[in-house]
Order: C-alpha cells, then sequence, then structure tokens
C-alpha cells in the first residue's frame, strides 16, 4: 500500500475535523471533531511505524518502529485526560449560561 | 587703548546685566548710583579717547562675527571723530539723564526702578554699538538694539494698555524702515563682499548709478523709521507714553539721530547720488514744515516737545540733503542739548503739577519753579534761534546751506523756523506766565524739583547756552573747530562765493526782529489767565494732527488686522490645528474600528488562526517562489 | 485486488463518511454514534496494519471510555430543543472552504515530497504492533514517560472535580 495513500486518508479525516470545529457553535460537536483530528493523527503515525520498519533482520524481535505506536498510546492518554477536564468546563458552563453555543461566550469581546 | 574702548560700552551692558538680574534684591539708591556710575565710567572713558586723539581710520577688530567663502564680518569698531564725538553726546547726555531719572522715577517700587535703570543701560549700550560699528552689520545690530529698548522704555508702565500699544506701534514702525535697512545692506554686501566702512568707501567708485541710487534710498528709508520721518513719524508723538527721562533720552538726544548719524558716516555713498539728496532734502523739509504746524496747536505739553523733535529732525535732514553733513552733525549736538533740556525741564513741570501734563492747566509757574522756569527759557531761546546761542549757530549754518542750494529751500525753511520759534514760546508763555489755571490743590503742591533733577538742567542749559561757540561763524569772531575736527570723515559744506558775510549779517538782523514780534505776540496771545484750548475749522485739522493716524489707521492697520483675523479663524484654527487634531482623531476612529476584531467569538479566532496557519504552509512550502517573487519588485 | 485491498478501500470510505456524518448532524447523540462508527473503522484499519494493542486499546479507551462519557454530558445537557440563533451561512461557507484548502495544501504537499513516493506500508505482517513487543518497549524505553503519565491522569481527576464542584 503505498504511503501516499495512508497521508490521504489521514489529512482527509483531519481536514474534516477542522471543518466540523470552524462550522459547528455546538460546543460538544466542536470538542468530538478535535477527537477525531486526533484519531487521524495516530492513524498517520501508525502507519508511518509500519513503513519503517520494511525488512525483519534475521533472529531477534524488532522494536524499531515501535516508538510511533507508544506516541500513539501516549496521545490517547493525553486525550482521556483532556475529554475528562473538557467535558468538566463544558458542564460548568452550561450550568452558568444555560447555553452551550460558543457565541454566547464572547466575555474575550474588546 | 583697545581694551578701554571695548570697555566703553562693555560697562553699560554690564550695568544692564547687574541692574537686571538683581533687581529684586537692589534698594532704589544702589540701582540708581550703579547705573549712573557705569553710563559716568563710559562718559570719562569716552574723554580719555576725546583727549588722547586716539582716532585712526583703522579699525579695531575683536574676533569674526560672520564669515563665510563670501563674506566676512567682523565684530569691530571704528574709533574716528564722528564716532567720538556721538559717543561724547551719548554717554555724556546719558549720564546727566540718567541721575535726572533717579529723581523722577523716586515713587516706583524697587523692582521697577532697577528695570528701568538696567532698560536705559542696555539703550546705551547699543546705542553706542550703532556708533561704534566699523561695518554696517555692526551698526545693525546696534540699531535693532535701540528699537527694542525704545519698546520696553516705552511701554514701561506695561499695565497700562494704551501705552503697550503706543510702544508696539514704534517698534512695528521701526521695523518697517529696518527692512530698507537691511536690503540695503544685503545689497552692498553683493556688490562689496563686505559690509565694512573702508571698503565700501574706498571702492565706492565701482557702483553704477543704478546701484548707489538705489543703495541710498534704502539706507534712507531705514532712516525715515528711526528718526521719525514722513512717512514713519507718528510713532514718536505716540512714545510720550513712556516716562520723561526716556523721552530725553531716546526721542531728543539719542535714538533719532541715529539716523543722521548712519548717513553722516556713508556720505560718500550719499554725495554720488543726487537723487537720493533731493529726497532726503524735500522729505526732511516736508516734514518739519507739517510737524511744526501740529505742534502749534497742541496742549500736551510732552506732545508739542515731540512735534518738535520731528520737526528738528527735519531740518537736520534738510542739512544732509543739501550736502552739509557736518552741519547736520553739528545741529545733532546743539539740538541734544536744548531738546533733552526742554524734555527735562517738561519732566521738571509734570513733577511740579504732581503729573499733570496740559498745559490748559498749567500757567504762570514762573514764581513757583524758578531753575526750571530759568533752564526752559534758555532752551526756548536756544531753539528759537536766539543770537550766539547753539541753536542760533546751528540753524543758521543750515538757513546758509539751503540758501547757496536753491531759494524756494531757504524760505520754506525760514517758514519752518518761525513757526517752530512761535510754538516754543505759545508754550513757554502758556506754562511759565500768566496766571494758574490748575485746581486748588495742584497749587499748593507746586514745588521745586529736587537737585538731582535740576542740576542736569543746570548743566544743559550751560552746554545749550555757549556749545554753538565751536562752530562760531568768523564774522562774528568764531572759527569752525567743530567741521575741522569733523573733517577726516565728514565733509563740510563748501560755501562758494563772497556773500557769505553779507547773508550772515541778514539772518542775525532778521532773527532778533522775528524773534522779537514773536515774543511779543505770544505775550499778548498766551500769558493770559483764561485759556481754554479749544480750536475750530483749520486749528482743529492741525489739533488733531492732520487726522494722519485715523488716515493710517483706515488704509493699512484695519485691512492687515483684518487679514491677521482671517487667517487665524480661517486658516489656523480650521486649516492647520483640523489637520493636527484631525490626525488624532484619526487615528481614534481607525483603533476604535480595529478594535472590533476581537469579538470575543471564539469561532472567529479558530478560523482566523486556520486561515494563517494556510497561508504559513504556503509561503513556507514556496519559499523560492515567493522569494524569487519579491526580488523582482524590490 | 486481493482481499486486503478491498478491506483497506471499504474501511477508508466508511471512515470517511462516518466523519462527514459527524461533522453534519444536527442532533448531537448523531454526531457521537456516527464518531463511534468512525473509531471502528479505524481501528479496522490498526487491525490491518497489524497493530492488535492499539486497535484494541482504541475500542476500548475512545469508543468506549470517552464516547460514553460525551453520550452522558449530552443527555444531561437536555439538548433536544435548541435555541436556533441566527445560523451564518457564510461562516459556515468559510469554515469548510478552509478546510478544503488545508487539505489541497497537505495533499499538494506530500505529492511534492518524491522521496516518499516509493515507500510502502507492510500490511500484516510485522512484529512490532503485538502486544509484548510494545509492551517490552514501554516498560524500558519510556518508563519514565509512562509514570508521569500517571501523574497527569492524577491533575486531571483532580482538575475535573474541581471544576465540576457546584458553589456551595
Amino acid at each position: 500500500m503505498p504511503v501516499s495513500y495512508y497521508i490521504i486518508l489521514a489529512s482527509t479525516l483531519f481536514c474534516i475535523g477542522v471543518a466540523g470545529v470552524l462550522t459547528r457553535r455546538n460546543a460538544i460537536i466542536i470538542f468530538m471533531c478535535v477527537e477525531l483530528m486526533l484519531n487521524a493523527v495516530n492513524l498517520l503515525l501508525v502507519a508511518f511505524s509500519k513503513m519503517q520498519n520494511i525488512a525483519t533482520p534475521p533472529g531477534g524481535v524488532i522494536v524499531n518502529g515501535a516508538d510511533a505506536q507508544i506516541f500513539v498510546f501516549f496521545i490517547m492518554v493525553v486525550a482521556a485526560a483532556e475529554v475528562s477536564v473538557g467535558l468538566a468546563i463544558i458542564v460548568m458552563m452550561y450550568r452558568n449560561v444555560h447555553s452551550i453555543d460558543i457565541n454566547f461566550l464572547n466575555r474575550l469581546k474588546n | 587703548m583697545n581694551a578701554l574702548v571695548l570697555c566703553i560700552p562693555l560697562l553699560p551692558f554690564l550695568g544692564f546685566l547687574i541692574v537686571g538680574l538683581f533687581r529684586n534684591k537692589l534698594s532704589r539708591t544702589m540701582s540708581g548710583i550703579l547705573a549712573s556710575g557705569f553710563i559716568g565710567i563710559s562718559f570719562i572713558l569716552t574723554l580719555v579717547i576725546f583727549f588722547s586723539h586716539y582716532y585712526s581710520a583703522n579699525a579695531i577688530t575683536y574676533f569674526d562675527f560672520i564669515s563665510n567663502s563670501q563674506y566676512n564680518i567682523s565684530f569691530s569698531f571704528q574709533v574716528d571723530q564722528l564716532s567720538t564725538l556721538f559717543m561724547l553726546i551719548i554717554t555724556g547726555v546719558g549720564f546727566l539723564i540718567h541721575v535726572y531719572s533717579t529723581a523722577y522715577m523716586r515713587e516706583e517700587p524697587p523692582e521697577h526702578f532697577a528695570r528701568y535703570f538696567a532698560y536705559l543701560n542696555l539703550f546705551v549700550f547699543s546705542m553706542l554699538l550703532l556708533v561704534l560699528g566699523a561695518n554696517y552689520v555692526i551698526m545693525f545690530i546696534g540699531w535693532e538694539g535701540v528699537g527694542i529698548c525704545s519698546y520696553l522704555l516705552i511701554g514701561f508702565w506695561f499695565k497700562n494698555n494704551q501705552f503697550n500699544y503706543a510702544a508696539r506701534k514704534a517698534f512695528i514702525m521701526n521695523r518697517i524702515g529696518d527692512v530698507g535697512f537691511l536690503l540695503a545692506i544685503f545689497w552692498i554686501l553683493t556688490k562689496f563682499g563686505s559690509a565694512d566702512y573702508s571698503v565700501v568707501f574706498s571702492n565706492s567708485s565701482t557702483l553704477s548709478v543704478a546701484d548707489v541710487t538705489g543703495i541710498t534710498i534704502l539706507l534712507f528709508v531705514g532712516a525715515i523709521g528711526k528718526s521719525a520721518q514722513i512717512p514713519l513719524y507718528t510713532w514718536l508723538p505716540d512714545a510720550m507714553a513712556g516716562p520723561t527721562p526716556v523721552s530725553a533720552l531716546i526721542h531728543a538726544a539719542t535714538m533719532v539721530t541715529a539716523g543722521i548719524y548712519m548717513i553722516a558716516r556713508s556720505n560718500v555713498l550719499f554725495s554720488m547720488s543726487p537723487v537720493t539728496m533731493d529726497i532726503v532734502a524735500v522729505i526732511g523739509l516736508a516734514t518739519a514744515i507739517l510737524a511744526a504746524t501740529i505742534a502749534l496747536f497742541q496742549n500736551d505739553i510732552k506732545k508739542v516737545l515731540a512735534y518738535s523733535t520731528v520737526s528738528q529732525l527735519g531740518f537736520m535732514f534738510v542739512a544732509l540733503g543739501v550736502g552739509a553733513y557736518t552741519t547736520g552733525v553739528f545741529h545733532v549736538m546743539t539740538h541734544s542739548f536744548f531738546k533733552a533740556l526742554l524734555f527735562l525741564g517738561a519732566g521738571s513741570v509734570i513733577h511740579a503739577m504732581g503729573g499733570e501734563q496740559d498745559i490748559t492747566k498749567m500757567g504762570g509757574l514762573r514764581k513757583k519753579i524758578p531753575i526750571t522756569y530759568w533752564t526752559f527759557l534758555i532752551a526756548v531761546l536756544a531753539i528759537s534761534g536766539f543770537p550766539f546761542t547753539s541753536g542760533f549757530v546751528s540753524k543758521d549754518e543750515i538757513l546758509m546751506a539751503a540758501y547757496a542750494h536753491s531759494q524756494p529751500l531757504f524760505w520754506l525753511t525760514t517758514f519752518a523756523a518761525v513757526l517752530t520759534a512761535l510754538y516754543m514760546f505759545r508754550v513757554f508763555m502758556l506754562v511759565f506766565l500768566g496766571g494758574f489755571r490748575g485746581s486748588e490743590e495742584q497749587q499748593h503742591h507746586l514745588h521745586e524739583s529736587p537737585p538731582a533733577m535740576t542740576i542736569p538742567l543746570i548743566i544743559l542749559a550751560v552746554l545749550a547756552a555757549v556749545g554753538g561757540f565751536v562752530q562760531l561763524p568768523e564774522i562774528f569772531g568764531g572759527h569752525d573747530y567743530f567741521n575741522e575736527f569733523l573733517a577726516p570723515v565728514v565733509p563740510a559744506f563748501k560755501h562758494v562765493g563772497e556773500s557769505l558775510a553779507v547773508q550772515e549779517y541778514y539772518l542775525l538782523a532778521g532773527t532778533v526782529v522775528g524773534l522779537l514780534i514773536i515774543f511779543l505776540l505770544c505775550k499778548k496771545w498766551y500769558a493770559v489767565k483764561q485759556f481754554e484750548g479749544k480750536y475750530t475749522g483749520i486749528k482743529n485739522v492741525l489739533a488733531h494732527k492732520w487726522y494722519i493716524d485715523e488716515l493710517y489707521d483706515a488704509i493699512i492697520v484695519n485691512p492687515f488686522n483684518n487679514i491677521a483675523g482671517f487667517l487665524k479663524s480661517i486658516v489656523e484654527k480650521s486649516g492647520i490645528d483640523g489637520i493636527v487634531n484631525g490626525v488624532g482623531r484619526f487615528i481614534q476612529y481607525s483603533s476604535r474600528q480595529v478594535r472590533l476584531v476581537q469579538s470575543g467569538m471564539v469561532g472567529n479566532y479558530i478560523l482566523i488562526m486556520v486561515l494563517s496557519i494556510t497561508v504559513l504552509f504556503m509561503v513556507f512550502w514556496n519559499q523560492d517562489l515567493i522569494i524569487g517573487f519579491l526580488q523582482k519588485i524590490f | 485486488m486481493d482481499i486486503t485491498t478491498i478491506i483497506f478501500w471499504f474501511l477508508s470510505v466508511l471512515a470517511l463518511f462516518s466523519a462527514i456524518m459527524v461533522v453534519t448532524r444536527k442532533n448531537p447523540i448523531f454526531s457521537v454514534l456516527w464518531l463511534i462508527v468512525v473509531f471502528f473503522a479505524i481501528s479496522g484499519h490498526y487491525l490491518l496494519l497489524n497493530a492488535q494493542f492499539l486497535a484494541v486499546v482504541n475500542i476500548i479507551v475512545y469508543a468506549g471510555a470517552i464516547m460514553v462519557l460525551f453520550l452522558f454530558v449530552v443527555m444531561m445537557m437536555n439538548l433536544d430543543n435548541l435555541p436556533v440563533v441566527n445560523k451564518n451561512t457564510w461562516m459556515k461557507f468559510l469554515g469548510v472552504i478552509s478546510g478544503g484548502l488545508l487539505l489541497c495544501i497537505l495533499v499538494s504537499t506530500s505529492k511534492s515530497a518524491t522521496d516518499m513516493n516509493l515507500k510502502t506500508i507492510v500490511l500484516k505482517d510485522g512484529d512490532i504492533g503485538l502486544i509484548e513487543n510494545l509492551g517490552k518497549v514501554l516498560f524500558t524505553k519510556y518508563a519514565l514517560p509512562f509514570e508521569i503519565s500517571s501523574i497527569l491522569f492524577l491533575s486531571a481527576m483532580v482538575g475535573a472535580v474541581v471544576i465540576g464542584k457546584k458553589e456551595s
């Protein structure tokens, strides 16, 4: 599988996520599009990990390309932590303003 | 010796600095002593120079003032007979007036008293600079300096707005004349590459007729402004707003004679231009007659003397205009004696009357203020040309020179002399003879002035009486010492023909008879108890100064004020202020608009972020293209 | 066309279609469900690449825990009657354009990277995706980040609790 296929696939998923972030007004949906972007990146990383390790040297476990997959693992760790805190913020915002429309959060105005 | 010469103007300048800077700390006595002392020392130094005959045609150079590739103007003094003579007059009469002022200005608070003397010293310094300068530029520096000091001194009592207007008027009219002077200096610099007298006068033959006529006319314009001739004379009567000693020093003895000095100094140039000489003579004559007619009907004692000054200056210019340079200078000297005496005497009268200047309210002061009476009488006789007074000698010389030049000039000048005697005797009679016309309390207040005021009067009276003997015509047993003294610098008038003696006798006889008639007439008309001082018809026009001031106001002053007002409100307020404020307002407006970018909406921010990243990527990955493109443009 | 390629294309199309569904649905619950489908598709890709561990972890953590959390919050918000405020179609347009622009740039860049054109991805083979190998690398070479991530979780928990507390 040529690597460019994976690159295009991941880029498209990423850009769909970007379009979602820019287009939607619901804070939760935006958050989910961010998760979508993260997953696109994960996919690409895993693909690259397989790209490096083309030939298996004789005897012994091959662990070279595993860095990328470890990285993906940690990305998932961070995403989980981020989701918990982010959702807590959204809940608190809903409690105060009774709406999760991001256009209502214009306290940074002027 | 050169250092001594430098000290002469430097001491009054020092006096100005000391008295001026410490005016809050010095007492009145100290200020008076310091200021008069400095002038006194300058006078003694001038006497030293005079008696040691330290004259030379070479200038004493101190340092380079302006020097570039085209011109070299150095700060140098020219100590020759003409400048020494003027220095004597300035420091001598100046010293007497300083002493007089210590008593006259006694009622001023100490700071203002000190300020007065500081200004007076500055004036003497500027005037000395004017006469000592060895080139036209230094003369101009002194010229401007005396202009400034006259402004400061006329407006001395600055709380009165009328006085400020008078001071402003004097300064502005001076400036109008100065434009002519400056243009003449530029012309001279262009033609000769230097403004030094020695260079200009020795190379004067290289000038074309048009050049020399232009230069001399422009120089004369400067003299018109400074010496109050037609049309720039209306400032002098208004300048009587200043204290009387100021009028004596500035407007009788020194500043107004700066124009005469300048023309006498430039006699080489003027002699080359007959056109200018005629103009000078005509304007001088017209001024003399005009001012004399106005003086006949003035009721303020100082205004009479002011118009008298204008008229006498006209006489001097007549003398210069016919080529009698030494005569003009001689009349300067005698005029400074008797005019200063007249003004100081008037000051004494005003002091005795407690500030009253209207002669309709004076009269019969003869018995109350005798010293003033006698000195004033001597001055009146001198100015009228009573035989053997200084005024007689100088005026006769002028008349004789005028006669030799042209007959009509002679008769018109004689007419002006008759008018002079008329108005002087009128004032004399109205003030000192007849009955007292003032109020009761003024009558009680009458007293003789203190010695500080009467001693200068006496000294000046002596000078006015005998000052003519340096130039007494040979018919009467004298010798023209004065002409001889000035000969290296200023030429005298050359009389041709042998009828000089006859003319002199006729003049003497005519003078005696005329004076007798005028004396009796004035005694009959003016030595009276009742005098209203109101005039009708033609006399009213003369009393209102031919309405010349009103004419100037309508033609020149009001249009200028209107233009200035227009410029202020339209150009300045709306235009320039508008632009300056507009810049500020524009920035405020644009910042308000730019502030709207921060809408507070997160979606907008993310959009801008994404777009920026896009642009960044595009630029980053197409670097070469973009750099090549930019290089093509720049 | 062997089976691997067919599976690859199927999974890709599924992922893309689901992603577009996520972005465009009005009802947030549908968005959440479509996102779960996306995760499944991506896990399928991981399996294709023999990254077994990551495939499973993806399902457990992302689809299982994170999305369920999202569902909790969405349902708690009770967002059926979302007040429809002024829809700025111009902004939507701009957003889509920006995304498309970004896509164009990324794709064009990848196309212009000539040394990548020859590399290929090895599917189905390889040992590095196995959980045993991954674990060896994780606990030897990356032991420190592993420990630090536990602290990260601690702070996240504390943060979530603090933020979510009701003002008493």
